[in-house]
């Protein structure tokens, strides 16, 4: 059996840590040869060939795969397809936009967000917001899916495995790029880091959001947000931690000002340590919190910033 | 233009599902059931369209189970013209796969002939975030999933999608096919004169052989179980008190 998987390429560059965590959830299913495409790729493709376990990697360089639209990326798998009996990628928001589209071509039913492999056949994968797993059994000759990185550890960085460039499939042109509006930021990525402070609708508004990232900074984490926070505008759309947000999984989670609604614990409740700061004693966050501290996050989070 | 909406009925996003003792299914029996909120977004889109002149009529369909009827009559009563209802499949717990879905879709609009198909980017029961871009690859079509701003300008629509980076904008060709995330709108409810109305408007009935497609599911649902327990609920007094439970736990 043998695994194709997509790489996760961002303006010519892999991201090692999303990647190599899928190589970990694909490897039990074959050899793992992996795609890294892009209009600049070549790079990217060097860093995935020392992905320990990955057997071969494919390069392919097109200004029609640039921005990683869905058409043309799922038109070049679609037709890699046939020596493969397994599609995978990190089910992050680029794969989640192409990978079905590469399953229907394909005429199979794509499987998203798997949290557990079982067999060649058999997947695990949370369903209603984390309230339940399902485990599913692909009667499909190929079998697309996409892992949830937040449950995978990252395969290490050692190996060599051999680079093949290949090139673009027929661009299909139905769409173009126009623009990204990414802000750049010195910490580390949501999915991957090692802590993460996140706030709600508590926090009040944008300029008391500082509060959070302060916070965030001391403790050199990620900043996250609830969905309420997002959509008041206090956060960017890409902090957004949830069922619909990212999922996120860090040794230490700490929520500010977040009431604990399903769709939120959807996407922290696996974190290994949960910290909640809710002046709401009756708040559903202490449920699932670790340590729970019943307190104004104004009074609270300045002293802890000064304590840690 | 003619607006397609794709809408499902999916269990109310206040209702924390149970898992059946003996892990064959979630227990669906008497529970609230909603339209998905991304669906509702989406009929709000195309209601926003009609009344910005740029789109004629708004079709709602729905591929489920004969209920979903009240869905579409919600979408109805919120400002749609007309519903299609595929019944395909007689118990609640049962679900169509998003490539069945996708098949019975693109057979109506290969009938239906809509410039635009808005429909979610997941339904929050499954989450398989699937079913837009399996239709639009069926049809040949363009896609643009998670849709935070729609412009349509003539033969093309500029999309802002919210992705992992942040927000990344695409000019997709028309027709296409447009999924929508949570910040694209924000749904109106429907009135009580507009949900009189809506009973008296057009509402189809299909089934899945009138379009000649086979729903019969590609994953086999082997077993349902609930997630692992977390066990949470210590309290703590004090901040002091935080950050030496803290140390003790080894996490800073
Ligand atoms: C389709 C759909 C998808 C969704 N997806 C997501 C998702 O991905 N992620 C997500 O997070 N949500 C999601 N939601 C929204 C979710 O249901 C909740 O509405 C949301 O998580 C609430 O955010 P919150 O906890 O910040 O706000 P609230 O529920 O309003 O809670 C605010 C909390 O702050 C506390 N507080 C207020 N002031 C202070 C203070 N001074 N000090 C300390 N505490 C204070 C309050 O006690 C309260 O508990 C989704 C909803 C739907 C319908
Ligand atoms: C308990 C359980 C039992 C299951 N049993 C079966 C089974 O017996 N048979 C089977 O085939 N599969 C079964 N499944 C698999 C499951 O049905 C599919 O995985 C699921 O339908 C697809 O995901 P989604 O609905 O989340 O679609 P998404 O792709 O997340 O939906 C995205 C959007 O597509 C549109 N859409 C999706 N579905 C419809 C619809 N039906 N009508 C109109 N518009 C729609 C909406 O606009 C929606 O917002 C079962 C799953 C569970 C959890």
């Amino acid at each position: 059996m043998a695994v194709l998987l997509l790489a996760e390429v961002n303006n010519g560059e892999l991201a090692f840590d999303a990647t190599a965590k899928a190589v970990t959830a694909a490897k039990a299913l074959g050899d793992v040869t992996v795609l890294c495409a892009g209009a600049s790729a070549a790079a990217a493709g060097e860093a995935a060939a020392r992905i320990n376990d990955v057997a071969k990697v494919l390069v392919a360089e097109d200004a029609s795969l640039g921005h990683r639209l869905a058409e043309p990326t799922a038109a070049l798998i679609t037709s890699l397809a046939g020596d493969f009996s397994h599609i995978c990628a990190p089910a992050t928001t680029d794969a989640k936009n192409i990978m079905p589209r590469v399953a229907a071509l394909l005429d199979v039913m794509v499987i998203s967000d798997v949290s557990g492999v079982v067999d060649a056949d058999t997947f695990e994968r949370p369903i209603y917001a984390g309230n339940a797993v399902q485990t599913v059994r692909s009667k499909d000759v190929t079998k697309v899916v996409t892992f949830r990185t937040s449950t995978f550890d990252a395969a290490g960085d050692g190996g060599s495995a051999s680079i093949e460039t290949i090139g673009a499939a027929h661009n299909p042109e139905l769409s173009e790029w126009v623009e990204d509006k990414v802000a750049e930021s010195d910490r580390p990525e949501l999915t991957s880091a090692g802590v993460v402070v996140s706030g709600g609708r508590g926090v009040g508004s944008k300029d008391d959001f500082a509060l959070i990232e302060r916070l965030a900074d001391k403790l050199g984490a990620a900043v996250g947000a609830s969905r309420a926070a997002v959509d008041s505008g206090f956060a960017p759309n890409d902090w957004q931690v949830g069922q619909t947000g990212k999922v996120v999984a860090p040794d230490l989670y700490v929520a500010v000002g977040i009431s604990g609604a399903i769709q939120h614990l959807a996407g922290m409740k696996d974190s290994k340590i949960i910290v909640a700061i809710n002046k709401d004693e009756e708040a559903p966050i202490f449920q699932v919190a670790d340590f729970g501290l019943a307190a104004d996050l104004f009074s609270a989070v300045p002293e802890l910033i000064e304590k840690l | 233009m003619k607006v397609l909406v794709p809408v499902k009925r999916v269990i109310d996003y206040n209702v924390k599902v149970r898992v059946k003792a003996d892990g064959s299914d979630v227990d669906l029996a008497n529970v609230k059931m909603s339209m998905n909120p991304f669906d509702e977004i989406a009929v709000e889109e195309a209601i926003r369209l009609k009344e910005a002149g740029k789109a004629e009529e708004i079709v709602v369909v729905s591929v489920g189970v004969k209920q979903a009827q009240e869905t579409l009559r919600t979408a109805l009563a919120m400002g749609a013209d007309r519903a299609i209802l595929v019944v395909a499949a007689k118990d609640v717990h049962t679900d169509i796969e998003p490539l069945a879905v996708a098949k019975i879709l693109k057979s109506i609009i290969d009938e239906e002939k809509p410039g635009i198909v808005l429909a979610g980017k997941q339904a929050i029961d499954n989450d398989m975030n699937a079913t837009g871009q399996m239709l639009s690859a069926l049809l040949g079509w363009s896609q643009a999933t998670f849709a935070s701003k729609v412009e349509i300008d003539g033969n093309h629509a500029v999309v802002t999608r919210e992705v992992d980076g942040g927000l990344q904008a695409i000019k997709v060709k028309m027709p296409a096919v447009v999924t929508v995330d949570l910040r694209l709108n924000e749904p109106r409810y429907a009135s009580l004169p507009n949900i009189m109305k809506a009973k008296k408007k057009h509402l189809d009935e299909k089934t899945p052989e009138d379009y000649g497609v086979d729903v019969s599911p590609r994953l086999e649902v082997v077993s349902i179980a609930e997630p692992k327990a977390r066990k949470g609920g210590e309290m703590v007094d004090s901040v002091d008190m935080l950050v030496s439970k803290l140390k003790e736990a080894g996490a800073i």
